[in-house]
């Protein structure tokens, strides 16, 4: 039989219904500086890591905000917790604190 | 005496002939409402230190008792004509009235939400404007289209703002901090229903409105996505189904929401278009044109024609009361220029 390559793809969407915010919201309570982060993308700008691979800590956390986890704990072994984006955050986000933190979030069972 | 008519009582028009009634001008004061202050008291509570409106009412209404006021409410001023010396105002039951010079404090009107039908308004019931919600926070209930306790609500901004397709490419200046206000209101009232805003940018541009927004994350957990909603549908239990991009992400976004809350831009009034056009001082967007932004902007470039408030831009009420001031000022400064013939 011919395969013409039909396939039911799972749509890429950001599905905010069936996320669960149960490792975000823990997030939240231990690093509560985390809840002031505004986008700007300072701390992923400055980051050395940044600079020479596909390490973006701004995008790590901002998928964790939105209930997507998946290949973070891979991703967040890339960072070398300098510290110049803690340094350089104009809300003052303890990012340092923020991925030690999301590192072990995701090794603990949900 | 000097005769000024002021037409429209809103907070502009009611400060503004307080004013110069204390400066011994003879102010009319035109509202073709039957009551003063119609869009000041749909509001709960003021940005940003959540003063309660009511305040603000009750300030102003008693500015109004001011000797000096002849209050001329559910008069509808349909036309003002500069007689040479003096101006003639036109009502739509063809009656006049003459004054030295006229304010005209004829204020806006929300942008129609019906307007963007892809957004569901008037179509889905879980969908609702700004408006409703502040009467929702006003009567202390926030109820879904079911009537049942949301758990979740989401606010989108710019909707009949910054749009090209409904013909408005400004900024309503207003909306951004309104959507944090009323956010925070959500969470004070109901702390188990999420609030989330949509948003392109939040413009904070007035002081203690970057704290307000950076408190609605801290302390009431309000989240914000960045991106534009496209589109609401309904589902089967009532609720509203919204398509956004998260471009924070670059992905694609799917949520489910009980109540979707349009933020709602300021447009000019009916009278504002009306009254700009036939005096020619109609400037972008139907709002009032003044003379320059800068030096004279309750200047109108005619003699003795004054503007002032949201008939003008989109404005807060604090904005709006700080420029009749101004415009009070300017007008007393003309009045002492003409003679006086009697």
């Amino acid at each position: 039989m011919i395969k013409f390559g039909f396939a039911i793809k799972t749509p890429r969407s950001e599905n905010m219904d069936s996320v669960s915010l149960e490792r975000f919201n823990k997030l939240q309570e231990r690093v509560p500086s985390f809840k002031r982060c505004f986008q700007c993308g300072c701390c992923s700008a400055t980051c050395s890591a940044r600079q020479f691979t596909d390490f973006s800590i701004r995008r790590i956390h901002t998928s964790f905000r939105r209930g997507d986890y998946e290949g973070l704990d891979e991703a967040l072994k890339k960072c070398m917790l300098c510290g110049k984006c803690t340094l350089v955050c104009p809300r003052g986000v303890n990012l340092r604190s923020l991925i030690i933190n999301m590192r072990q979030i995701l090794d603990e069972k949900e | 005496m000097k005769k000024v008519a002021i037409i429209g009582a809103g907070p502009a028009g009611i400060e503004a002939a307080s004013i110069l009634a204390r400066n011994g001008v003879e102010v009319t004061l035109f509202e073709k409402s039957e009551t003063p202050l119609k869009n000041l008291q749909d509001k709960a509570f003021l940005f940003p230190n959540f003063q309660n409106a009511q305040e603000i009412v009750d300030d102003l209404s008693g500015k109004l008792l001011t000797d000096g006021i002849t209050s001329a409410f559910g008069i509808d001023i349909a036309d003002v004509k500069w007689q040479g010396t003096e101006w003639k105002l036109v009502d739509s039951k063809e009656q006049t009235y003459v004054a030295d010079a006229v304010l005209l404090a004829t204020g806006y009107q929300v942008f129609d939400a019906h307007r963007k039908e892809e957004l569901g308004y008037g179509i889905y019931k879980g969908v609702i404007t700004s408006l409703d919600m502040e009467q929702m926070i006003k009567h202390g209930k926030i109820l879904n289209a079911n009537g049942d306790e949301p758990k979740r609500i989401t606010f989108l901004q710019c909707v009949g703002s910054r749009d090209e397709k409904s013909g408005n490419h400004y900024c309503s200046k207003i909306c951004c901090v309104t959507a944090v206000k009323q956010a925070i209101e959500v969470r004070k009232h109901l702390p188990k229903c999420e609030a989330s805003v949509f948003y392109m940018d939040l413009r904070m541009w007035g002081q203690g409105f970057e704290e307000m927004y950076r408190t609605a994350q801290e302390r009431y957990g309000v989240s914000f996505v960045r991106g534009r909603i496209s589109e609401a549908a309904a589902t089967f239990d009532g609720r509203v189904q919204l398509k956004s991009e998260d471009t924070l992400m670059g992905l694609p976004l799917k949520m489910t929401t009980d109540l979707l809350v349009l933020m709602v831009g300021m447009e000019a009034s009916c009278g504002t278009k009306a009254l700009g056009k036939s005096c020619d001082i109609s400037g972008d967007y139907g709002f009032i044109r003044t003379v320059n932004p800068h030096l004279y902007d309750n200047e109108t470039g005619k003699p003795g024609l004054f503007a002032a408030g949201t008939c003008k831009r989109p404005m807060s009420v604090s904005d709006s009361i700080n420029d009749a001031r101004s415009a009070a000022n300017a007008i007393k400064d003309y009045l002492d220029t003409i003679r006086i013939e009697n």
